[in-house]
């Protein structure tokens, strides 16, 4: 089986010419042919099994990083444009826009970097998805985007892009310690009839092929991400209920709290990785 | 009545007398196709992009005309010869009647 897997990485290696290639050990790329993106690095110090975490960039063909690294050529900016205009669209009873509170998206440069994270008032770990929930009911009053709602994922995908290129830098200590090591149980726990773990794929077995599908790190540095295979934006906890559906098993809901936990800890996994959404992968 | 349509395009700033260039434009549009139907069996009217025209300084650079079988957010990349500085005017014409348009200068040493 190793032969194989050799084999067809030497004969994948052969296909592409050496000129195109971008190189798999390459530790940064460019957006725009300005903005740093971290795609290689050590390993936080949480991690035990790791030595390096990758983002999955790496992972990707040369064809599909290319369009990654040039917005105009990136999917994902599309749906972040459409995101400008809500954001500063009055609505709800306190006729309130983002605007009125945050002004520009720019200003909030890296905060999408340190989310999961803590927030002390409401007492829970908040998504950034549940942040800005939060702040169209509570402060607009107006309706709740939903989770993974497309509106939703079009906020995110703005507020990661005004975030690329800082590291991700989730905070696991003081009151968000349960809910990692929560996030980290579910991890290591085997779900569904196939008796996978996250683990089992995403740290035994990254970058060993799993039928045709080129297993990455399992990172989510580039959430929410432009797919090819379905040509719209995917969230993060989307992306785990397809993982766990995959292990046969009976996944857990968007916006549970299983979830709200994984996506901590997965998030604390990539702390050093640099913010990428919208990512664009395959 | 499509909505949020924005054009982007890209020229580059400047370029020497009779170089080549590459033009690249994209606007979203979701380019109904009007062979679909709604959940409730009506069919959804055609609205999509019909005509993208480029000109340089006036003169033509491409004329499409666009069919409903074109997906979402037509992208286009192009080239072009430019013998002298002058402005780039992209237009895309909407089944609705809309008209956007777009303009870049480039200067040409």
């Amino acid at each position: 089986m190793k032969m194989n897997i050799a084999t067809a990485a030497l004969c994948a290696a052969m296909a592409i010419p050496a000129g195109m290639a971008l190189a798999q050990d390459q530790t940064e790329f460019l957006i725009n042919e300005e903005i740093a993106i971290t795609v290689q690095t050590d390993a936080p110090e949480h991690l035990d099994n790791l030595r390096e975490i990758r983002s999955g960039w790496t992972f990707r063909s040369p064809e599909t990083q290319k369009l990654q690294m040039d917005d105009f050529e990136n999917p994902g900016m599309i749906f972040a444009d459409d995101a400008r205009v809500a954001w500063n669209t009055v609505e709800g009873e306190a006729g309130e826009s983002c605007a009125s509170c945050h002004g520009e998206p720019e200003d909030l440069a890296g905060v999408r970097a340190v989310y999961p994270k803590w927030n002390e008032e409401a007492g829970e770990v908040r998504t950034l998805a549940m942040q800005i929930d939060a702040c169209r009911t509570e402060q607009m009053q107006a309706e709740a985007f939903g989770m993974d709602s497309g509106p939703m994922l079009n906020m995110e995908a703005l507020l990661a892009s005004v975030s690329r290129g800082f590291p991700v830098n989730v905070a696991i200590d003081g009151p968000a310690q349960e809910m990692w090591e929560k996030g980290r149980e579910i991890y290591y726990t085997r779900f569904g009839q196939l008796d996978l773990s996250c683990a089992n794929c995403h740290e035994d077995n990254y970058d060993n092929l799993i039928r045709a599908d080129h297993l990455s790190q399992g990172q989510i540095n580039g959430f929410p991400t432009y797919r090819l295979k379905n040509a719209r934006l995917n969230g993060v906890q989307g992306r785990f209920r397809g993982c766990i559906r995959d292990t046969r098993a009976q996944t857990f809901a968007v916006g549970s709290e299983e979830f709200i936990a994984l996506e901590l800890y997965v998030a604390s996994r990539g702390n050093g990785l640099s913010v990428e959404g919208p990512s664009v992968r395959n | 009545m499509a909505e949020n349509v924005t054009p982007r395009v890209r020229v580059p700033g400047s370029a020497t007398a009779g170089e080549t260039i590459v033009l690249k434009t994209l606007i979203s549009h979701p380019m109904e196709s009007g062979q679909r139907k709604d959940g409730d069996g009506n069919p959804i009217p055609r609205s999509i992009i019909n005509r993208f025209t480029c000109t340089f300084n006036g003169e033509t650079v491409i004329d499409v005309k666009m069919e409903p079988a074109i997906s979402t957010n037509p992208y286009f990349e192009f080239e072009a010869v430019v013998p002298e500085s002058g402005t780039f005017e992209f237009t895309w014409y909407d089944d609705d009647g809309d008209v956007y348009t777009e303009t870049k200068d480039i200067t040409v040493s």
